[in-house]
């Protein structure tokens, strides 16, 4: 009918009438936008130069930086190091094979459409952890032993969050069910055992871990220091697990209970077929995000003597042959931490408002 | 089995399927399970300190520490005890965790509010502050303004010198210290006397707005009271106030309040992370009361600071303060970092040092534990009263 | 006060009401070729409307025809961009004072009701008279107290929203946009979130304040309420004011063919 060509007046906003109303909207906003834009130019130049134009990205060894800027050489130099830590050269094979499968069942879990990419998921949960379990450490079908004290650098940090996420999902789960049980010892235990571990910083447990547990285990038998590591890290994770399942258990509509019960399924048909499958759902961002906690958490392990990627890192800047490097070394490691924790924060952000939207009826 | 059936009550079911006698079962199985995994676990580490030579029971705190504290705010010395040395590293967790909670409280609502400025550069920095320094490691933050930023200050004898009062070099940040003298009661009077008379101001503003609807501009008169009346009281009583400079000698300098550089990055490194995440969470608060609740305040008449104050800000800070109490006990756990670069916390004192000399794990892990224990069961207690006055004021 | 637009306004004075008796006295609202685009959408296109104190009238129309946007425009929750709005002589624009003066002259009852969860009933309703028109607090409850009675829940004085139905919240939005004792009352769809049996109520502390003499522009479907209390109906399609009558016309014999679609689908129902 009466279509109107009409159009807002005004409507095109050019860049002049944007920043006007974005930048200087108020007194107060024009000053802000002043200040804080003076800053940001003033630091920007230095910064731009010291990490790319007067930084120093070829040669061998430290006198080979001229000290004006970023001296990533240095990072070239002991990359290997930082990446494996002490696994020798001519093996370090099986651990890029491992990197391979990593990043084959999981980077599709990005891709919307990927064909299979639930399938790859699942592999990447039990599978890939059992070939990693036989290959990483050798010492059968024929592979040459490399003990753990010689794992290190990032390897080793994907390791203990990687163990540390799949090992406490399963005791997480028994505990959030405990915790939600009707049987008032069970309960009990439960949430004493967890509120307990949450209490506690985990540089505590670490230390528990290392220096405790050979006094509670019987005499001659003992575990290397990763596996006390990994023991306090998943009892530890569990008890955070279990309250991220818990919230999804509690999200679970009591007519899914019910239901399950008007069909004659037992406690444990109920859950497993019913209630978990729909819960652990729902929580798949929640346990994203405390992967994300966990890995930057690993760092720690480096206080009670692992070579994590930070270990690797701080022993070098450390060491006299390289000097002032610190900064680089840290900028380094920040920026390694920071792209897979902001890339599987976005992922995890992106999953929870589709459930949101899945969700609301 | 069949004649069962002639009882006149009705069969219960066999006690293996009665529901009763399972979950019973269970939890007997369950305490069992407990207490004999407890009881080996104690068995085995007495026979082990006992082969080790470690003494048990907490007898070990009256003894002689022997080793020195870069840092306590209670009196201590090498010669005094290892209970003594319990009391200097919790001193300086809660000094830490306090400094860090105000900090990262301030900076945390500054960054939140930012984020929703109408400032697009001020909301853009924000968001890139909190993405950026809430993915990468707390410890590495740490290690950065230690051993990249504050280890690289000049020594003391080229110390930044600020005014001839404040120095600060590469052994921390040292500030003049403020000595009281005779008639200084004056002042602390002045202080007092203000504080009563603002919250005298506040009652009496309070009863004439409800009496007589005028409104009283309380926080400007007040300001105003706090900083006059105190800063005069100072003058009257003659300016009975002494600064003790910090002054170089030998070496270091002497004199004066030292902030020791493990506490400065500790501080600085904490506060800005958990910044980062008080952030988002006043965000999300902020943007959890709904655009009806402010559209009907402005409906009303209210104008937008008036809005703010009497229908966001009180909605909003019901869904900040859970977890913001939550973020508060982070960072007192996170304090315990301070192991990584020496600043003499609880963790690092008593459960470093005093562990390894006394080799009595069990006791002094025990300790430790429980002091966070506590912490945490206080701050979930102050939770549960808020929620219910919540609940009861909402329903 | 005093806005020196009086003299445009007289030539389109000619087509007001014809039940207005105090033709002398200047329109509250003058609505003058307004037009209001959401980005490029143009939602409003060319409004006139003059409303004359105490009138009421109501709006209806399809969902989606710019209904809300329409009335929430005439206390500037949302903004136009072209033609004017005159609200009890005071000219919308971005002059801030302007705004204040006019929301506080005219309140406003929403589809969700929108009390403040953390405030009373009673304090819902003196927020406002206490810091805004600066009214002693023991006045204000008095006031409050007397329009809770009007809408006949003054029992629920010290409770919580929350605590109420939903019929019981309407009301208190009501009687919380009374208590500014405003010259002008907008409400924008009041009974659609309501449950049936709760519809009446609310629509019956409605007509009573329209036979108080309260000017009221009401978005509403309820077709019986438009009948017994409007004096003029005003039918909005795809943003546009289509058609323009008092009730018995309006209903009995509609002009337009869009009006007639309507009113066909609306009364099946
Ligand atoms: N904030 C907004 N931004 C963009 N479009 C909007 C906004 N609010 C409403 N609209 C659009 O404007 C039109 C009119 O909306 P509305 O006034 O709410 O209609 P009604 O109340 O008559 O159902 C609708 O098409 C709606 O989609
Ligand atoms: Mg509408």
């Amino acid at each position: 009918m009466t279509e109107s060509t009409m159009k807002p007046p005004k409507k095109v906003l050019s860049p002049v009438n944007w920043m006007r109303q974005h930048l200087f909207s108020t007194w107060y906003n024009a000053l802000l936008t002043v200040v804080v834009g003076y800053l940001i130019v003033t630091s920007v130049g230095p910064l731009l130069n010291w990490v790319f134009f007067d930084a120093n990205f070829q040669g061998s060894d430290p006198s080979d930086c001229s000290g004006a800027g970023a001296c990533w050489l240095f990072i070239n130099q002991r990359l290997n190091f930082f990446i494996y830590g002490f696994y020798p050269d001519e093996l370090q094979w099986r651990v890029d094979f491992m990197f391979l499968l990593l990043a084959v069942s999981f980077v599709p879990q990005f891709i919307e459409r990927f064909p299979g990419r639930k399938w790859l998921g699942i592999f990447g949960m039990t599978g890939l952890p059992l070939i990693g379990f036989f290959l990483i450490p050798g010492g059968s079908f024929g592979l040459e032993q490399v003990e753990s004290t010689k794992w290190g650098g990032l390897m080793l940090t994907l390791i203990l969050a990687y163990i540390g996420i799949i090992a406490s999902l399963p005791i997480g789960t028994l505990l959030a069910l405990g915790r939600r049980s009707e049987m008032p010892i069970i309960r009990g235990l439960c949430v004493v055992f967890i509120e307990v571990w949450r209490a506690v910083p985990l540089i505590t447990v670490l230390f528990m871990a290392s220096v405790m547990l050979p006094l509670f285990l019987p005499e001659g038998m003992n575990f290397e220091k990763l596996a006390r590591a990994l023991i306090g890290i998943t009892l530890w994770q569990s008890a955070y697990m279990a309250e991220v399942i818990r919230g999804g258990l509690q999200a679970i509509p009591r007519g899914q209970y019910e239901a399950a019960d008007a069909l004659g399924l037992g406690y444990w048909r109920k859950m497993g077929l019913i209630v978990l499958p729909q819960a652990l759902k729902l929580v798949i961002p929640g346990i994203v995000n405390t992967f994300i906690a966990l890995f930057k958490d690993t760092t720690l392990v480096l206080i009670i003597g692992l070579f994590d990627i930070l270990g690797t890192v701080q022993s070098t800047v450390t060491d006299p042959a390289w000097q002032n490097v610190a900064v680089e070394g840290y900028v380094f490691v920040a920026f390694c931490f920071w792209v897979f924790c902001f890339g599987i924060s976005q992922y995890s952000q992106k999953l929870e408002r589709k459930l949101d939207t899945g969700h609301k009826t | 089995m069949k004649k069962q059936t002639i009882d006149s009550r009705p069969a219960g079911p066999k006690p293996w399927y009665d529901p009763r006698v399972r979950s019973l079962f269970f939890q007997v199985v369950a305490i069992t399970l407990v207490f004999w995994g407890g009881w080996t676990l104690v068995d085995n580490t007495l026979s082990n300190m006992e082969s080790r030579g470690i003494s048990t029971g907490f007898g070990f705190l009256e003894e002689s520490a022997g080793f020195g504290i870069i840092m306590h705010l209670v009196p201590y010395d090498a010669t005094m005890s290892y209970g003594r040395t319990f009391w200097v590293g919790l001193t300086n967790t809660l000094l830490v965790s306090a400094m860090g909670v105000v900090a990262a409280t301030i900076l945390g609502f500054v960054l939140g509010i930012a984020r929703l400025s109408s400032n697009w550069l001020v909301a853009k920095i924000s968001l890139a502050y909190i993405e950026v320094i809430r993915n990468i490691p707390l410890l590495l933050q740490i290690f950065f303004w230690y051993f990249a930023v504050l280890s690289n200050l000049p020594s003391p004898r080229q110390s930044v010198d600020v005014g001839g009062t404040l120095f600060l070099n590469n052994r921390g940040l040292y500030l003049p210290e403020p000595l009281t003298q005779d008639g200084f009661g004056l002042v602390w009077g002045g202080v007092l006397a203000a504080i009563a008379a603002v919250i005298g101001i506040r009652l009496w503003a309070k009863k004439r707005q409800l009496a007589t609807g005028q409104i009283f501009p309380t926080f400007k008169v007040g300001v105003a009271i706090l900083v006059l009346v105190p800063i005069i009281s100072y003058l009257v009583a003659g300016r009975p106030l002494e600064w003790e400079i910090p002054a170089l000698k030998g070496f270091n300098f002497g004199g004066g309040i030292t902030i020791i550089p493990e506490l400065a990055a500790l501080w600085i490194a904490l506060s800005l992370y958990t910044a980062s995440f008080i952030a988002e969470i006043v965000r999300s608060g902020i943007l959890s009361v709904s655009k009806g609740q402010t559209e009907a305040s402005k409906a009303l008449g209210l104008p937008h600071g008036l809005t703010l104050r009497l229908v966001v800000i009180p909605q909003a800070m019901r869904v900040i303060i859970p977890p913001l109490t939550s973020q508060y006990l982070n960072l007192v756990k996170n304090s315990s970092l301070a192991t990584a670069i020496g600043y003499p916390d609880l963790v690092a004192v008593f459960m470093g040092t005093t562990l390894n000399q006394t080799g009595q794990a069990v006791e002094v892990v025990a300790m430790t534990m429980a002091v966070y224990l506590t912490i945490s069961l206080l701050i979930s207690l102050f939770m549960n009263i808020y929620n219910r006055a919540v609940a009861i004021k909402e329903r | 006060m005093g806005n020196p637009m009086t003299e445009q306004t007289q030539t389109s004075e000619t087509q007001s009401s014809p039940r207005s008796e105090a033709g002398q006295k200047p329109d509250i609202i003058r609505v003058e070729g307004m037009h209001k685009w959401y980005g490029d959408f143009h939602v409003l296109k060319d409004l006139n409307l003059n409303v004359k104190q105490g009138e009421r009238i109501v709006i209806c129309g399809p969902s989606g025809s710019g209904k809300s946007t329409f009335i929430r425009c005439l206390n500037r929750l949302e903004e136009h961009q072209q033609g004017k709005i005159i609200v009890d002589e005071v000219e919308l624009t971005d002059d801030v004072r302007h705004i204040d003066t006019v929301r506080r002259e005219v309140g406003m009852v929403f589809q969700h009701f929108n009390l403040f969860p953390h405030l009373t009933v009673l304090e819902n309703c003196c927020l406002s008279p206490i810091w805004v028109r600066k009214i002693p607090r023991k006045e204000a409850e008095a006031s409050a107290m007397e329009y809770l009675e009007r809408v006949k829940i003054p029992d629920q004085a010290n409770k919580f929203p929350g605590q109420l139905s939903g019929g019981q919240q309407q009301r208190v939005a009501i009687a919380r946009a009374l208590c500014m004792k405003p010259k002008i009352m907008l409400f924008d769809e009041p009974t659609s979130a309501l449950d049936p049996e709760m519809i009446k109520e609310v629509l019956d502390v409605m007509i009573e304040l329209a036979g108080s003499g309260m000017t009221m522009l009401c978005v509403t479907h309820e077709m019986g309420f438009a009948k017994t209390v409007a004096d003029r109906v005003i039918f909005m399609d795809g943003g546009e004011i289509v058609e323009e009558a008092p009730p018995h016309e309006f209903f009995t014999n509609p002009q337009e063919a869009r009006t007639q679609k309507f009113l066909k689908q609306i009364l099946q129902h």
